[in-house]
This record gives C-alpha cells, sequence and structure tokens, in this order.
C-alpha cells in the first residue's frame, strides 16, 4: 500500500526547521543555564533514602531498599505497566487464520550456526544463570537486584537461540511454563504486599525482621520482592522474544495455492 | 567531572549521532547495540551500576533481539509477497 497525497519537499523541510530551530535552541539555552552545577545535589530525598535504608532497614544497595521497600508501591505500578505490554505484545503477535505455525520444522533458517558460535552459548548460558541467580538474591546488598537478574536469567534461552536451536528453547521452557512464571512472578509481588497488610497493616510495607545488614538473608522482604520482580521479568522478556521469534522463525503465511 | 565522566560523555554523543545519521536498519540494529553499551559505560561512569547493568541485557540482547526478529518477518513478507505476485501474472 503506497501513501497518498503529495511528499514534503526538501524545501519545505528546511523552511520548517529555520523556523523551529532556532526557537528549540534559544529554549535549550534558557533551560540549561538554570541548570545547578555539575555534580551539585539539593533534593533533600537522597539524604533522607541514605540515612534511613543502611539504619532502618538493614540494606546496603540504595537502589534497591528504593524499589522494593521505600517506594515499593511504584515497583508495583512499575511491574504491572511490564505485565500488560507483555500481554499486548502476545496479543498482537498471535498466530493469525491465514498463517501456519510450523513448529515440525527442526531446521529453521538459524539452524546452520557455525561451532565457536555453539561453544560460546554452551560456555555463556550457565555463566549467565549463575549471575542472573546471583543478582537476583544479592539485589539488598550489590548493585543488582530482580530487573537486572531477571533480564540475565532470560537471556540465557537467547543464548541458546543464537546457537540456532531455537525449537530446542521451546522445548526446553514451553510457552506455558514461561507464560507461567511471569504469573507467578506478578502476582508473587502483590501478594508480599497483601503480607505487608496483613502483618503491618500497611499494603507494600516491611513486614518481616530487618536482620544483620550485609547477610544475605537481611533487609526485611526485599529479597522475596527481589524474587517476585526477577520471576515476573524472566518470564516477560522470555514470552515478548519468543513472541517475536515464533514470527520470525516459525510462522509462514499459507501459500495461496494451498487454501 | 573526571576524565572518565567525559570520555563516556564522548563516546554517548558520537554513538547517539551514528545511530541517527545510518539508514539501512541491519546496520542500525548492530550500532544501536555499540551504543547500548556506551551508554553503560556512561552510567557506571557516573555511579549508577543498577542502571548500568539493566542496559547491558536490554541494550545489547532485549531490544536488537525484537528488532531483528522483525527486519526478518518483513523481508519474509516482501519476498512471499513478490511470489504471490509472479504466480499471478
Amino acid at each position: 500500500m503506497r501513501p497518498t497525497g503529495t511528499p514534503v519537499t526538501r524545501r519545505a523541510r528546511l523552511t520548517l526547521f529555520a523556523l523551529a530551530g532556532p526557537g528549540l535552541a534559544a529554549v535549550l539555552v534558557i533551560g540549561l543555564r538554570g541548570l545547578p552545577a555539575f555534580g551539585d545535589y539539593h533534593a533533600v530525598y537522597g539524604l533522607v533514602v541514605t540515612g534511613v535504608a543502611l539504619s532502618m532497614r538493614h540494606a546496603t544497595d540504595l537502589v534497591t531498599a528504593v524499589n522494593f521497600d521505600l517506594r515499593a508501591f511504584d515497583t508495583l505500578g512499575e511491574e504491572y505497566i511490564l505485565f500488560a505490554s507483555v500481554l499486548g505484545v502476545t496479543l498482537l503477535l498471535r498466530v493469525m487464520r491465514e498463517e501456519d505455525e510450523e513448529y515440525s520444522v527442526a531446521r529453521h533458517d538459524m539452524y546452520g550456526s557455525s561451532d565457536a558460535v555453539r561453544m560460546l552459548a554452551l560456555l555463556l548460558v550457565p555463566l549467565m544463570v549463575a549471575l542472573g541467580i546471583y543478582l537476583v538474591i544479592h539485589g539488598q546488598l550489590t548493585p543488582g537486584g530482580g530487573f537486572q537478574g531477571g533480564i540475565v536469567l532470560a537471556a540465557a534461552p537467547a543464548a541458546i537461540m543464537l546457537a540456532g536451536r531455537y525449537v530446542e528453547v521451546k522445548a526446553l521452557a514451553p510457552t506455558w511454563a514461561v507464560e507461567a512464571t511471569e504469573a507467578i512472578g506478578a502476582a508473587g509481588y502483590a501478594l508480599l504486599g497483601l503480607g505487608g497488610l496483613v502483618f503491618a497493616s500497611v499494603y507494600l510495607r516491611n513486614f518481616l525482621p530487618a536482620g544483620n545488614a550485609g547477610q544475605l538473608l537481611s533487609a526485611g522482604f526485599m529479597p522475596l520482592n527481589s524474587i517476585a520482580v526477577g520471576l515476573e521479568v524472566m518470564g516477560a522478556f522470555l514470552v515478548a522474544w519468543t513472541a517475536f521469534l515464533d514470527q520470525a522463525l516459525l510462522i509462514r503465511r499459507r501459500r495461496r495455492g494451498n487454501q | 567531572m573526571t576524565v572518565v565522566q567525559i570520555i563516556a560523555l564522548a563516546a554517548v554523543a558520537v554513538g547517539g549521532g551514528a545511530v541517527a545519521l545510518v539508514r539501512d536498519p541491519l546496520r542500525l540494529t548492530l550500532l544501536l547495540g555499540i551504543y547500548g553499551m556506551t551508554l553503560v559505560f556512561l552510567f557506571f561512569s557516573f555511579q549508577a551500576p543498577d542502571v548500568a547493568l539493566s542496559e547491558i541485557v536490554v541494550g545489547s540482547i532485549g531490544l536488537p533481539v525484537i528488532v531483528l526478529a522483525t527486519l526478518r518477518k518483513l523481508a519474509d513478507q516482501e519476498r512471499a509477497h513478490e511470489t504471490d505476485r509472479d504466480a499471478g501474472d
């Protein structure tokens, strides 16, 4: 389908830019002049977090303390944004009436990847799984957490896919299992919030003992939140990737003659 | 501002400009991955390791996989369209 109407000429574009460019430049210069100096920090929130996260919550990674405890309700919203957008992706990329999904095709187009790539993937998969689990469960101690760990865990099957074994990935991590992982993660985070409502009378308030700062099981319910988010993010990325890759590698439009 | 931070900012500026200038979608996708790595370097040099960790995977695997799969599908559809037309003639 061709777009209709007359195309925008280069001359018209340049005229528009000549009018809009100086205006944008002026606004930028005014805006940049009002900025505080580099490294200057005026906000109070950061100072409060620095004071509270370690002394009251026993977490040594402040970002995780903000995401999974002090501001946990925002994370609930973010998690369901991801959930809803992945839902939208799967809805848009479903198998249509005039298409066929060729699961029987063992030799899809990426099948013949080189030995070097396959060897690299073989090395990468265990490393990625280990790093992902480490990031998820050490969220409250070191940089990382559920989101970062979750995508590293999702990248491990992606390495198998790069090795030219996409159909095997589908057998290893079937759609129902990946979707269940995502749903368990999303529901788990919401249920942890309910735990706060039951045991601490506020939704998503910490209801577990803070423990000793620096130990694996510390910082209250932050590790549990981190695991829930990790499962959700891993599931969400795998669902989205497989939806796209199914379209690219397995789903073919039916030939006209076969209908 | 330290030297490392200035280098990181310059790398992001060059990478961002390159991404905006390249027109071929396939080349653009690879460049986008490299641009993502310069962003990782930037976040890390400005002491935001949490953000850098997310950007490593999102920028170098998450986004390229989706874009490459889409490009692949589009090329397939174009080819199918052409064969359909040839068969019809």
